[in-house]
């Protein structure tokens, strides 16, 4: 079960370990086998499925088509760069507005709807975006993609910073990933995430206290959108181009995936898991056989499985077990000093 | 006692399914500060009635006033804002919420915070205050840490009716609030609604008899989805219908 519970601080002390790992890996991937470009697509996918769990775990909205807002802001940023000459955060500025307006336009059909409808729907959207993104083809470059975008200079005035190297990018990505985890760990834990959270438990009972939830869930879908956009910008810098591919319905299966396996339903961190578990069974098992996607199915089976609620849930049911374990050793220990 | 006008209206409703009338012609009117009875046989049209004053189904035809003001096919967003809440016959509770976080998630100040990123509702001793206030009310007292989930049977039942007074509603709805109760249960209800009619004007559906005898100043029978007799106890108890059907000779077991 997701809920927020009790107060809320600023910055929490799994966020701390987190902000950590983060913020040290180049110092340390080398060491662990790991690369620095790896890293900037985790820590992008980190964002975008953050992002995503605003949606699917905290308001229990089931998106299968994520992957069109993704494509959106990967796409609006090249454009930026290609017609409009924007630097990097204006680019990523209108990659997060085009996230933003293709999720918030979809979302005034989703958010009447409900359960499988909602689903349904979701899908539906997405498959129209990514046909466009291929039949577009003056604009997106069609299946070839939109090719020769460049990673620009961080332009500060007095001076500037390329991003040419995958250390400078990686840690440009870094304190967005920092920034993003603030402000969604600010909202999950204010009256807005309650209200979400209510939408989830009972959409019923939410509209009979008064909450206009239609209203909510086209906030909620439009703001992940908004996110997806920011890491498909992000993706399109680290690639230097943009595909229709991330638009797909495998795609955006993939996120939902991430988002499960890692445990969005009951923590706030089971995305980042989820995120780091998907790479990492990419590369380790990818190095190993061809057919690696079909280990990590088999993976996200065994986990759903055995763990419904995914790693984060199983860690949580372990911590019960230790404590409990711990308190019961406490116990017989006063009953042998009696 | 000086004649005000009713608090609540209900004029002409009608509601359709399909082909199969629900409502025909239901007329309604609750006084400030009484507590009014609705009762009938099962499938009667009650909870539709509910359903449709409260915002749930737009009526077919007829009109809804509150305190004045016509509040007829209002969305159940905008029926709450104007002070009318009720409470479900199957219970509809945040599960996952504890009780305490079940009516602070109702109140009209949180609700009116979502714009508010920083405010930290859990830690806003105000707000739990308040909202331990309102458990209190239905005697819940030293379960607001407790999941909804893992509440009783009766202790759902009273958290179902806590979540409706949270909105600070004049009129509350409560739609069948002793089904699945026993004899204790019905008995604490029913001293609980007694004290609940000091702040709200109160609503009631019930298909046994006697527990809105006791309580109701008014009741208005609804059978085949029409009202087919009304007044205060003591003349429905007169009443040929009531002493013939199968209500009549329900009792409080
Ligand atoms: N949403 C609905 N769609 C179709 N029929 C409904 C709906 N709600 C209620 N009904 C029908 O309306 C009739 C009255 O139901 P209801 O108002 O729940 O009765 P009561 O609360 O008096 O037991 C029943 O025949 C029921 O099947
Ligand atoms: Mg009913």
């Amino acid at each position: 079960m997701l809920t927020t519970k009790g107060k809320a601080p600023i910055v929490s002390r799994q966020m701390l370990v987190f902000f950590a790992i983060l913020l040290s890996y180049p110092l340390w991937a080398d060491a662990a086998g790991l690369y620095e470009y790896l890293g900037i697509e985790i820590v992008i996918f980190i964002i975008y499925a953050l992002g995503f769990n605003l949606l699917l775990g905290y308001t229990g909205l089931p998106s299968f088509g994520h992957g069109a807002y993704f494509g959106v802001g990967a796409y609006g940023y090249g454009l930026a760069q290609l017609y409009l000459d924007a630097g990097f955060i204006p680019g990523l500025l209108l990659a997060m507005l085009a996230g933003t307006v293709a999720s918030g336009l979809v979302a005034l059909f989703l958010s009447h709807r409900r359960g499988i409808y909602f689903a349904l729907m979701t899908i539906a959207f997405g498959q129209v975006f990514w046909f466009l993104a291929i039949k577009l083809r003056g604009l997106t470059g069609g299946e070839d993609g939109l090719l020769n975008i460049f990673r620009p200079d961080i332009d500060f005035g007095l001076f500037q910073i390329s991003l040419k190297s995958n250390f400078a990018f990686y840690y440009a990505v870094a304190l967005i990933a920092v920034l993003v985890t603030l402000l969604l760990w600010r909202l999950v834990h204010s009256p807005f995430g309650m209200a979400i959270q209510a939408v989830r438990m009972n959409e019923t009972r939410a509209r009979f206290v008064g909450y206009q939830v239609w209203w909510i869930k086209w906030t909620v879908f439009t703001l992940s959108g908004a996110i997806a956009g920011l890491a498909g910008g992000l993706l399109n810098v680290a690639q230097e181009s943009a595909f229709p591919d991330t638009m797909s319905l495998h795609a955006s299966g993939l996120i939902v995936m991430m988002v499960l396996i890692g445990g969005g339903f009951v923590s706030f961190w089971g995305p980042v898991v989820g995120v780091i578990v998907y790479y990492l069974a990419r590369d380790l098992l990818g190095s190993i056989t061809e057919a690696w996607l079909l280990w990590y199915g088999l993976l996200f089976m065994a986990v759903m499985m055995f763990s419904p609620e995914g790693f984060a849930g199983g860690w949580g049911k372990l911590v019960a077990w230790v404590r409990r374990r711990k308190q019961g050793e406490v116990l017989m220990g006063g009953a042998q000093n009696d | 006692m000086t004649e005000s006008p009713p608090l609540f209206v209900a004029e002409h409703l009608h509601k359709r399914f399909g082909d199969q009338v629900v409502l025909e012609d239901i007329n309604l009117s609750f006084n400030a500060g009484s507590i009014s009875g609705i009762m009938g046989p099962n499938g009667a049209g009650k909870s539709t009635c509910f359903n449709v004053l409260t915002g749930m189904y737009r009526p077919d035809g007829g009109s809804v006033f509150f305190d004045g003001e016509d509040v007829t096919g209002l969305a159940p967003e905008r029926i709450v804002e104007k002070g009318i809440s009720r409470s479900f016959q199957i219970m509809n509770l945040f599960d996952e919420f504890t009780a305490l976080e079940n009516i602070m998630v109702a109140t009209n100040r949180v609700r009116h915070g979502l714009h508010r990123p920083f405010w930290d509702i859990r830690a806003d001793s105000e707000i739990s205050h308040k909202a331990a206030e309102v458990l209190a009310m239905v005697g819940l007292t030293g379960l607001e840490n407790s999941l909804a989930s893992d509440m009783s049977y009766g202790q759902r039942r009273a958290l179902e009716i806590a979540v409706s007074l949270a909105t600070e509603p004049r009129i509350v709805f409560l739609d069948e609030p002793t089904q699945g109760l026993g004899a204790d249960g019905r008995a604490n209800l029913a001293d609980l609604i007694g004290t609940l009619q000091e702040k709200f004007t109160l609503v009631i559906i019930e298909h046994d008899m006697q527990f809105l005898f006791r309580l109701a100043n008014r009741i208005s029978v609804i059978h085949w989805g029409q009202i087919i007799a009304e007044g205060t106890p003591d003349e429905l108890k007169a009443n040929e219908w009531v002493r013939t059907s199968e209500l009549g000779k329900m009792t409080t077991c």
